[in-house]
């Protein structure tokens, strides 16, 4: 009896050690095909920044030896001679100015019917649509459609096409940004406007762009820092200039600049593309970093 | 007298607001307006060369300014293989950056991390060319080509897209470049749908036990599936639009390549390269309707991505 009962319970052991053993493989790989997986992870994440660092590093590298005032006060050189990059520099701010001034009013006045007139009808779905495709859109076909419509009608490349093309670029970005920030505007505002009797515009206009006001100045600041690098949609609008020009010529821009410079054979051309890349690329980073921690610090306040 | 300046008064209220209600829905539609706009001034453009070539614009490989022969086997293909590979390597580094952004990153982390990585979206694309141009493609051609071609130019098979000399540019370093530059736009959008998934069912699979693979793998992606693509497709809309850093780096062929190192040509690159110089209307108009081309891709691609997005976020209002 007592020995039966011996071998009995040394099976139970046995096959418990057994299911104990194989649970423990189990465990083992799942384990094993975690670690692996999250370790890649990490890599990944690593990998990425790998490239930012990178591209910063060669960009501080190279630029900063070719930075200075000359830049700022002498206009592109033939290749051979010294100069600066002061017309090109000029030359992006006014265009980046005027894209500005002509795509953020209609940015707005779009996000505003999206976000306060859009629950019914057609057009906001459908502009709500087609504005997150023209978001990401290839810009190179923005500049194609500007000379399409202005510069073979005017006959030159000017920079007010160009300042045309950016203003495309920066409707979306606008309208997105201001949409959104609108719908976070709390309903209570607009019914103490509506309750104390102001008409809709004007709840609109006072009320609740006042209230998203620092967030549409984020999508605005997100949008300069958008066109700022652009290049392709400038390509065949504004072209390039050797020297200081108005509006109505064509202009130089430091995109344009740094890629003619870049793709030529002359060093000190490369050296200028450089700094020009530097410059550009520093300030677009700025703009982000500045938007978002306005956004933030708007977003803390409420 | 009084009733009377009221009721004035508030006609011209009623006026203003139907006048701003009108004005804001006409910038709307001017948006909508812009799309039609784009397409129409295209299609004009490109009428010369779509009467002249016919469907054989989309068949013919020739690309020569000199006799007038255009088509348009070259350029495209050259946008779809880039952007392809650019899928290819920034889909999975993507997808490991959301996995680390929403699982392992330490909280302080997450803020600083996840900006550096939207700050790769933020370098203008010509940098990213320049950079290709004069730091890396002499690199990988110097250190990694050769090594790639001893070894893997015999393979069977495959071993065709592995030769060529090693010059560093070609179509494998536009992909490559392009894959750094569309991770951060598929790592943002992995990163919000894998935050929408609710917590309890991500806690529900850790209390059974779940490794945190486990739970991504089979709660998190098949929840956000339609978001993850939708994600994807957001990228691949992004490369093959991509012009500047493209143009840099491909070597601007118009001959058809066989091999991953060799030069090729992209639709984008095409028109940075040639449109300002191009003279001769059919000329024009042939790299105008490429320009059609790439636009008609482009949008097909990202209204797949947007209805995509769309969908996840119906489910998400569904289950909640």
């Amino acid at each position: 009896m007592s020995t039966s009962q011996a071998i009995g319970s040394e099976k139970a052991i046995k096959v418990m050690s057994q299911s104990t053993q194989r649970n423990n493989a189990i465990y083992a790989r799942r384990r094993l095909v975690n670690g692996f997986n999250m370790l890649a992870a990490t890599l990944a994440m690593g990998f990425g920044l790998f490239w930012l660092f990178w591209i910063l590093w060669t960009l501080l590298q190279h630029g900063l030896s070719g930075l200075s005032a000359d830049v700022f006060t002498q206009i592109t050189p033939p290749p051979g001679s010294a100069g600066g990059l002061a017309n090109a520099i000029a030359g992006s701010l006014q265009m980046t100015f005027f894209g500005i001034l002509f795509g953020t009013p209609i940015g707005i006045l779009a996000g505003v019917y999206l976000a306060e007139y859009g629950e019914r009808g057609w057009l906001a779905p459908a502009t709500r649509f087609i504005n997150d495709i023209l978001l990401s859109a290839p810009s190179i076909v923005i500049g194609l459609f500007v000379y399409e419509v202005y510069v073979v009608s005017v006959g030159h490349f000017s920079g007010w096409a160009g300042s045309m093309a950016l203003a495309l670029l920066v409707i979306p970005v606008v309208v997105r940004t201001t949409e959104n920030m609108l719908r976070l505007v709390p309903n209570s505002l607009r019914e103490a406007a509506i309750a104390l009797g102001a008409p809709q515009w004007k709840v609109i206009m006072y009320v609740t762009l006042r209230a998203a006001k620092a967030g549409v100045i984020t999508g605005i600041l997100l949008a300069v820092a958008r066109i700022s690098g652009e290049t392709a949609p400038l390509l065949f609008t504004a072209l390039n200039n050797q020297f200081w020009s108005n509006m109505n010529q064509p202009m130089a821009n430091l995109p344009i600049v740094i890629f003619q410079f870049a793709m030529s054979p002359y060093e000190d051309w490369h050296a200028l593309a450089w700094a020009g890349a530097l410059l550009i690329t520093f300030s677009v980073l700025t703009l982000n970093i500045l938007a978002r921690w306005f956004a933030s610090k708007n977003n803390s306040t409420h | 007298m009084e009733n009377n300046q009221y009721s004035a008064h508030l006609k011209r209220q009623m006026l203003l607001d139907s006048v701003f209600r009108v004005a804001t829905r006409f910038f709307a539609f001017l948006v909508l307006a812009m799309l039609i706009g784009i397409l129409i001034s295209l299609l004009i453009g490109a009428m010369p060369s779509i009467r002249h070539f016919g469907w054989g614009f989309l068949t013919s490989s020739e690309w020569d300014p000199v006799t007038e022969q255009f088509g348009a086997v070259v350029p495209i293909f050259g946008t779809l293989i880039t952007s392809f590979i650019a899928l290819l390597i920034g889909v999975p580094i993507s997808f490991g950056i959301a996995i680390f952004l929403t699982e392992l990153c330490p909280p302080m982390l997450k803020r600083p991390l996840g900006i550096a990585v939207e700050l790769l979206a933020g370098i203008p694309s010509i940098i990213y060319g320049m950079w290709g141009l004069f730091v890396f493609a002499p690199l990988f051609g110097e250190h990694v080509q050769p090594w790639i071609l001893e070894n893997m130019g015999d393979l069977p098979l495959v071993g065709f897209l592995f030769q060529g000399a090693p010059m560093g540019i070609g179509i494998f370093t536009a992909g490559l470049i392009l894959a750094i530059m569309v991770i951060p736009f598929i790592a943002s959008v992995m990163r919000d749908v894998f935050e929408v998934v609710p917590p309890m069912l991500k806690e529900s699979a850790y209390g059974l036990g779940g490794t945190t693979w486990e739970v991504v793998r089979y709660v998190v992606l098949p929840y956000t599936k339609t978001g993850v693509v939708g994600g994807i497709m957001l990228g691949l809309g992004r490369a093959l639009g991509e012009t500047m850093a493209v143009t840099f780096v491909i070597g601007n062929s118009s001959i058809f390549a066989t091999g991953l190192f060799e030069a090729g040509n992209s639709i984008a690159s095409t028109l940075a390269n040639e449109f300002a110089e191009a003279n001769g209307e059919l000329y024009l108009s042939s790299l105008i309707q490429l320009g059609l081309i790439l636009f008609f891709i482009t949008f097909v691609v990202l209204s797949c991505s947007k209805l995509l997005l769309l969908q996840l976020k119906k489910q998400e209002g569904r289950s909640s």
